[in-house]
């Protein structure tokens, strides 16, 4: 078992009481909720003529199912609206913060938390999503729940848990030029598989971790979940403080103070004990792409797909199935495979910062014609920065379309889908059959930066080729 | 889907019925309800469409549109089954559908206690069971009883040795698998923990 770890420390402060079932009963310091997996919630609330306990720790957006071309008011899809306008009932009948489209702070639920300053070191961060994993990058612990959880939360600020195990995963060196977290991300999942994480906590911690910046470490420990831990974290240091201060919900003065001193306290201790330690070398890694159907399933891009029998035996089955699906021959090299649509978005790499990188590549360029290509920025904020730097213009010179705030094509539930069995470049996190909106659509997850070179030239590339050494 | 559909309650200690297999590993939540049913503020009609994209791409042939599976209420399952989306939206579908109980090689940890948090017991069993068991029920009938306190499966000339939690099994046993009961009782305590909390403190000046 676990000893002195970040983890272990959250917990500990947060465990209200041993339940009859033998799991722990946590309180939830921040709990985020949007349109798709709240309304149940509320629904079951009044089921049960009950009030949520602590409305000012729960906090309301919108994005999986808005619009992105279009947002006014009402959708067009009526199912939508009818979604948005129930979270909006409930969050004015039980007086929760809700930051709606247009409020300047909408956006998807794991970009806008941090963005406002809600996430901090050493809180519980739970959401009906989940990729709530992401929080963990501020050294907080933070899990996705299910529904009848997010009841639970609101009717009484706590959940019913078992304790995590946790696994220490320790990235020597530096990533090397044109090799971005995402990579870094998709190796990991893919060395350890997608099912090892279950029953854990991932620390993601080394000299590789360290040099990332806060949106990088956003991105690793969003992905925790894809490889089948619930939660990821990073132990916090001056980079997290310097990424909160002076934001909206911060705290100010004194208390910035105070906090500051009690964040600084909060980190897994040097010889803290942890159920398991995986090492690998950043360095080695390359710009990384997936070509199956679990983000378990990638390569680097000048590697082949492989063969069945270079898989283990647990991998085959999977393996196979995503051959056909994808239409891939194994020993087939991913580099050159053509695509149709290029996307970039999502909680993963819909941040400023993936933005400028993709940027950056389309500057001066055109996008292949054959190419579909659209940017969904992570929040407004995101979008108004993107346009006081003119990069809403460079996309749209290249020939991307610019979009506005939401989910999209990461999962699909607005009307921005795949087409048939169209191949898409996607800078999100799931490549699961059907995931962007199409029953036989393909996705080949990769950075925001590999995107759009594979924009460029309408097919996979290698990013270095296209940025300075 | 059934249309005399009894959602479970109170104590379960018994799970008696038809089998019906799903194989692979990693099927994960995007498949067992695609996100354009997410679309609903509550969760009556999703029976329908539990694996509609697999479904259709079988044509009549899946395994859930098989005749003799009609009436089937224990899934069996490989590995990782329900990795992915948090969506309560998979296991409520499939509890809709008819299933009462899971059996398989290993779950994703979301999807498992979003099950337990609906009363549909998970059970784990080894790879090699779990073929055996898929192998029987091929083409054919299976039958199972599952004995939650004793923690087997029986059928005609089979008993199995189920993997649960001790917790879990007793939340179900006792009835107190619906987490939300016990968690208000102890509302004095989770007060004091908000007081005792830096952050809240900080937070709440500021
Ligand atoms: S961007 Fe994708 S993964 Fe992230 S919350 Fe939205 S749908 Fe989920």
């Amino acid at each position: 078992m676990s000893q002195d770890t970040l983890f272990d420390k959250v917990w500990d402060l947060h465990k209200v009481s041993s339940l009859p079932g033998g799991s722990d009963q946590i309180f939830i310091g921040l709990h985020l909720i949007h349109e798709v997996t709240s309304p149940q919630a509320f629904g079951a609330l009044k089921d049960k003529n009950l009030k949520v306990k602590f409305p000012n720790r729960t906090v309301a957006t919108v994005d999986h199912i808005v619009p992105t071309d279009n947002q006014s008011r009402p959708f067009k899809d009526n199912l939508a609206e009818q979604m948005i306008e129930t979270l909006e009932k409930n969050c004015l009948q039980h007086k929760i913060r809700f930051f709606n489209i247009g409020s300047g702070n909408q956006g998807i639920v794991h970009v806008v938390a941090p963005e406002l300053g809600l996430t901090q070191p050493g809180m519980t961060i739970a959401c009906g999503d989940s990729h709530t994993s992401t929080h963990g990058a501020f050294g907080s612990i933070a899990f996705g729940i299910g529904t009848s959880q997010v009841r639970d939360v609101l009717a009484t600020q706590t959940i019913a848990m078992n304790k995590l195990k946790v696994r220490q995963i320790w990235c020597e060196n530096k990533l090397s030029h044109g090799v971005y977290a995402k990579d870094l991300i998709l190796n990991i999942i893919n060395k350890l598989g997608v099912k090892a994480g279950v029953g854990f906590a991932y620390e993601f911690a080394g000299p590789a971790i360290k040099a990332l910046s806060m949106e990088e470490r956003m991105t690793i420990c969003n992905m925790s979940i894809e490889g089948g831990a619930r939660c990821g974290y990073i132990n916090p240091d001056e980079k997290t403080f310097n990424y909160i201060r002076n934001k909206l919900c911060a705290p100010k003065n004194e208390s910035w103070d105070k906090a500051l001193l009690w964040w600084k306290s909060l980190k897994s201790d040097k010889n803290s004990i942890y159920d398991d330690v995986i090492k690998l070398d950043a360095s080695k890694i390359e710009p990384t792409v997936t070509w199956g159907i679990t983000p378990g399933q990638s390569v680097s891009v000048n590697q082949q797909i492989p063969l069945l029998e270079e898989l283990s035996q647990n991998d085959q089955l999977i393996a196979k199935e995503a051959y056909e699906y994808m239409g891939f021959n194994p020993g087939q090299s991913i580099k050159d495979t053509s695509v149709d649509v290029c996307f970039i978005g999502s909680c993963t790499n819909g941040r400023i910062s993936d933005l400028r990188v993709a940027a950056a590549i389309l500057k001066d360029k055109k996008i292949s014609k054959k190419v579909k290509a659209f940017v969904v920025p992570g929040s407004e904020k995101v979008a108004t920065e993107a346009k006081q730097e003119g990069l809403d213009k460079i996309f749209i010179d290249s020939g991307f379309q610019w979009r506005e705030p939401g989910c999209s094509m990461c999962l699909a539930m607005n009307s921005d889908k795949l087409i048939g069995n169209q191949v898409s470049a996607s800078s999100s996190n799931r490549n699961f059959k059907g995931r962007q909106g199409s029953p036989n659509g393909r996705t080949l997850l990769m950075s925001p930066a590999m995107v759009a070179a594979a924009a460029i030239e309408g097919k996979v590339s290698d990013v270095r080729e296209f940025i300075d050494k | 889907m059934k249309s005399n559909l009894i959602l479970p309650t109170g104590k379960i200690s018994q799970i008696r019925g038809k089998c019906i297999s799903l194989i692979g590993n990693d099927i994960d939540t995007d498949r067992i309800i695609p996100a354009r049913f997410l679309k609903c503020v509550n969760f009556d009609s999703l029976g329908k469409f539990v694996f509609e994209d697999d479904r259709k791409t079988l044509k009549g042939m899946h395994p859930l549109d098989l005749e003799e599976n009609k009436d089937a209420s224990i899934l069996i399952v490989n590995s990782n089954f329900g990795c992915g989306s948090s969506r309560e939206h998979a296991p409520q579908a499939l509890m809709r559908w008819g299933i009462k109980g899971i059996i398989g090689e290993s779950f994703a940890e979301i999807f498992y206690s979003n099950c337990i948090a609906i009363g549909i017991p998970c059970f784990t069993l080894s790879k090699k069971s779990i073929q055996v068991l898929q192998k029987k029920n091929n083409n054919k009938i299976l039958f199972l009883e599952i004995d939650l306190k004793n923690s087997i499966a029986k059928s005609k000339n089979l008993i199995l040795d189920l993997g649960i939690k001790e917790s879990t099994k007793k939340m179900f046993l006792s009835g107190d698998w619906d987490a939300t009961s016990n968690l208000l009782k102890n509302s004095s305590l989770v007060e004091k923990k908000l007081k005792e909390l830096p952050y809240i403190r900080f937070n709440a000046e500021s």
